[in-house]
């Protein structure tokens, strides 16, 4: 596996050392023995975490991966003392270097925060003050701790920032938050972690919402802080990001550990069954065809009673129609400045019935303007869309709605898409467009049925979007989409946001669906596992120019251009599935 | 005043449904004091006879400026008219002064507001600039304008007190409406076809909305102040009446030696703005919950 980026290649004597590296100290040990950790609401204590123990040698990675609300993250704030006021944190031991820190004070707690344990949360963006600049803001954990004169912080700064591979670090210190992209934000926010040579750090789905590459680069930057001596702890929900890293890993479930050991055995070699489903959840090149979650009762089960939609396509159908098609698609931005930027470039497709056209790139890529595009939600400048054959881009809107309901889109975040005030129900039956002159008793009947099509319980129908999970988010997002029993479904980003083993149940029902109703995807997404694994041809996009185009094999096992091996390049290791 | 509705933030869970808080919790302290009061308030205007101990109006020159007592629970003023029972009447006035401007000024506001964010370019451009310019005025002097061309009366003031707090809403509004039809969900109504009324209808404004019952409970309050104060400026309601304002005004010239005629209904007037102020908290809260 081969990293691209400048983050190692840093020669290790501009590397700022703090302590002399000389005689290599046997610090930063700790280990924890039947950590539990539990809430006081409303006078009784909900246990998040039971009986977790682990022990962190020096030099070492030890990752803790489960789904959200497995109590991972959980576990690792209370080994630096944040899990709250209402926590009640009980444990027969936690030892940093033999000094017990069940008992630390407040005060012992900040001399121990950032000096001896470094903190990385997961999103850049909120953990840094989105006023200060960001070299202000390493310098406070220095001065926070007494570190040096304000000139010797400044130079400690620029030193670590280019230590975790910032270019220009003199120019970067002095930006905001707002003004970096999410890699070199990611990058400022570990670089105050290390600011005092911590002996531990802890990261907490450090690259979660990251570009792949962008990934890559932050974990060959924890590989490189692990490799000085410091040891990590790693958290994720996703195995296929820590298999690199971790010399040891705790998979938790509910709050339970439900195996832990060394890395090779449990991605090799795992013993318990959801750790083989969290590993077989990850998609690829290789899981096309293959279902990637163990058959669940929510799973969508083939429909008896389906509705009159299209035959489903079998894989050698006799006359590939096209349902969706896009001829030089152009779309200019004009900046406050005036400057014009080119969004989508010429980009041009054809999606055929019954298949799924992946297009993958990074942010701002342009891959979502042209999902806008081909949705006629913003304007073209040149070019032209045609759906089912017909004008679709060229028409006023007026026009455009009566054909509306042949094409529906997913987004990666149904909260926002949803209308606060609706239940889950309310906004099903309105998305029902083909409804009219059908009674309440009917309509509620078909939402009913789309929800048994999604795997969704008919109880859930009656919550509000903001009480149920990320899952249950999609999944009415999805049974909307299909509600007006559309052609095409244009799925931007809609599992990106969600926890590898979810994103495993919901790629399981999409593929389901698309062979009970013969549906099209234009699936839009950063990862190129989940584009593989669904698409059957793949559009890589580049700053709004497609670079490569080809069937996911040929794409991925034959990339011709540069951008698209580095992508490649840049995928986690994969630990070997197991059937 | 500055309303800002968090976004809900949506936290990413397991499949497993999270399970739901208890519905039914007893309500703050805070709130049932406030609403309690509110409930004083409202019986005094509907039936202030319920309430008063005495005749408002009836002269009584052998008890005037007499101390809060058993007798006088607020005092009486120099013409021997008992506080309390005035106070109680006064309350009428006061808050339909405080209701009517409240009206006046979300219905302009409304208005003004819905053109500024929906409107073409050069009409929303117009009429931001004029409740720019309005804006610049203190609400007050904006009031005492006003006042001055139509002259003092009640009704003076509730236009007065309407017209000059309507700049400052208008511009909430137009934020949350422009905010409402920016959002994903209205993107998603977009793309299922629905048509730009049922959207307007649906969507933009009950969401845009919302948030304006919370303001109309703090205006209230923030009105009957107004109001108050332009009638201590003598430019409200004539003296005889037992509206707040004019009782501070009547009671100014006393204050060396009846310090109850300012301080009291100077204190009711604030008992009223902050039983409405923390209704109002409550009420957004509970909307930003994402509650029902």
């Amino acid at each position: 596996m081969t990293y691209t980026i400048g983050a190692v290649q840093a020669p290790p004597e501009t590397i700022p050392a703090v302590r002399p590296a000389a005689p290599p100290l046997k610090r930063g040990r700790l280990s924890v023995t039947n950590l539990t950790v539990g809430f006081r609401r409303r006078g009784a204590v909900h246990q998040v975490v039971q009986n977790v123990s682990f022990s962190l040698e020096p030099g070492q990675c030890v990752a803790i991966v489960g789904e959200s609300g497995s109590g991972k993250s959980v576990t690792a704030r209370s080994i630096v003392g944040l899990t709250g006021r209402n926590a009640v944190v009980e444990a027969d031991a936690i030892l940093l270097d033999g000094e017990d820190l069940r008992t630390a004070t407040d005060r012992q707690w900040r001399r121990i925060r950032g000096r001896r344990i470094g903190f990385i949360l997961q999103d850049a963006l909120v953990s840094l003050d989105p006023l200060r600049p960001v070299g202000k803001e390493i310098a406070e954990a220095l001065a926070l701790h007494g570190w040096g004169n304000r000139r010797e912080r400044a130079a400690k700064v620029i030193d670590l920032l280019r230590a975790v591979g910032v270019p220009s670090p003199q120019n970067r210190a002095r930006q905001r938050p707002d003004e970096l992209s999410g890699g070199l934000r990611q990058r400022a926010l570990i670089a105050s972690a290390l600011a005092l040579d911590p002996e531990i750090i802890i990261a907490d789905e450090p690259t979660t919402a990251l570009d792949v590459t962008v990934q890559a680069q932050v974990l060959a930057l924890l590989a490189d802080t692990k490799k000085r001596g410091v040891s990590v702890i790693l958290i994720s929900h996703d195995l296929s990001v820590v298999a690199h890293l971790a010399d040891h890993i705790v998979v938790m479930q509910g709050g339970r550990v439900v195996e832990s050991g060394s890395a090779d055995q449990v991605l090799n070699n795992p013993g318990h069954a959801y750790t083989r489903s969290l590993i077989n959840a990850v998609p690829g090149e290789d899981t096309r065809g293959k279902r990637l979650s163990a058959p669940t009762p929510t799973s969508a089960a083939p429909n008896p009673a389906a509705p009159a939609t299209p035959q489903p396509v079998a894989d050698d159908g006799p006359v590939l129609q096209a349902v969706l098609q896009a001829v030089d698609l152009v779309k200019r931005f004009t900046t406050p400045d005036g400057t014009v930027t080119t969004a989508v470039d010429n980009v041009s497709f054809t999606l055929e019935r019954g298949t799924t056209l992946g297009i993958v790139g990074e942010s701002g890529s342009g891959k979502s303007t042209t999902a806008r595009l081909a949705l006629a939600l913003s304007s073209l400048d040149s070019g032209s869309v045609t759906l089912l054959g017909q004008e679709w881009s060229s028409l006023p809107e007026a026009r455009r709605r009566t054909l509306r309901r042949e094409i529906s889109v997913v987004y990666q975040d149904p909260l926002s898409s949803f209308d606060p005030r609706w239940n889950a129900e309310r906004i099903l039956l309105d998305s029902l467009t083909d409804a009219a002159g059908q009674s309440t008793a009917q309509k509620k009947a078909r939402v009913a049925e789309l929800a048994r099509q999604v795997g969704l319980p008919l109880e859930i129908l009656q919550r509000f979007p903001l009480n149920l999970s990320g899952g249950q988010r999609q999944r009415i997002a999805i049974a909307r989409a299909l509600a007006p029993n559309p052609s095409v479904i244009v799925l931007d980003e809609a599992v990106s946001a969600l926890d590898v083993s979810i994103q495993a149940q919901i790629l399981d029902l999409l593929v389901d669906l698309q062979k009970q109703r013969g549906l099209s995807y234009l699936f839009i997404s950063h990862d190129l596992g989940v584009i593989s694994h669904l698409s059957d041809q793949v559009l890589v996009m580049k700053d709004g120019v497609v670079v490569e185009r080809g069937t996911p094999d040929a794409i991925f096992n034959r990339p011709a251009h540069p951008y698209t091996r580095e992508l490649i390049s840049s995928l986690p290791d994969h630990p070997r599935r197991t059937p | 005043m500055t309303t800002s509705v968090t976004p809900a933030t949506g936290t990413k869970s397991a499949e497993t449904p999270t399970p739901r808080p208890p519905r039914r919790t007893p309500p703050p302290t805070g709130l049932i004091v406030a609403a309690g009061t509110l409930l004083l308030f409202v019986t005094a205007m509907i039936a202030p006879g319920l309430l008063a101990t005495h005749d408002p109006y009836a002269l009584n020159l052998a008890d005037a400026l007499h101390a809060p007592s058993f007798d006088y629970w607020f005092g009486t003023d120099e013409a021997g008219r008992d506080l309390y029972s005035r106070v109680v009447y006064g309350t009428r006035e006061s808050l339909v002064i405080g209701l009517g401007a409240t009206a006046l000024s979300l219905t302009l506001a409304l208005a003004l507001g819905s053109v500024a964010a929906l409107g073409g370019r050069f009409v929303a451009g117009t009429v931001n600039r004029v409740i720019e310019v309005l804006l610049a005025f203190p609400t007050l002097l904006f009031a005492l304008l006003l006042v001055a061309i139509t002259g003092p009366s009640a009704l003076s003031q509730v236009f007065a007190v309407g017209v000059g707090s309507a700049p400052g809403y208008a511009r909430i509004i137009r934020g949350q409406i422009l905010s409402a039809r920016n959002s994903g969900y209205v993107e998603a109504a977009v793309a299922l076809g629905h048509g730009n009324g049922r959207i307007l209808r649906q969507h933009i404004v009950p969401n845009a909305v919302r948030p304006l019952v919370a303001i109309i409970t703090l205006s209230v309050g923030q009105s009957i102040v107004w109001a108050s104060s332009l009638s201590f400026l003598g430019l409200g309601v004539a003296p005889p009446s037992p509206e707040w304002g004019a009782l501070l005004d009547a009671g100014r010239v006393y204050i060396t030696q009846a310090w109850w005629l300012t301080v009291i209904p100077g204190l009711v007037i604030v008992a009223l703005a902050l039983a409405a102020t923390t209704l109002g908290k409550h009420i957004q809260n509970s909307l930003e919950k994402g509650e029902k």
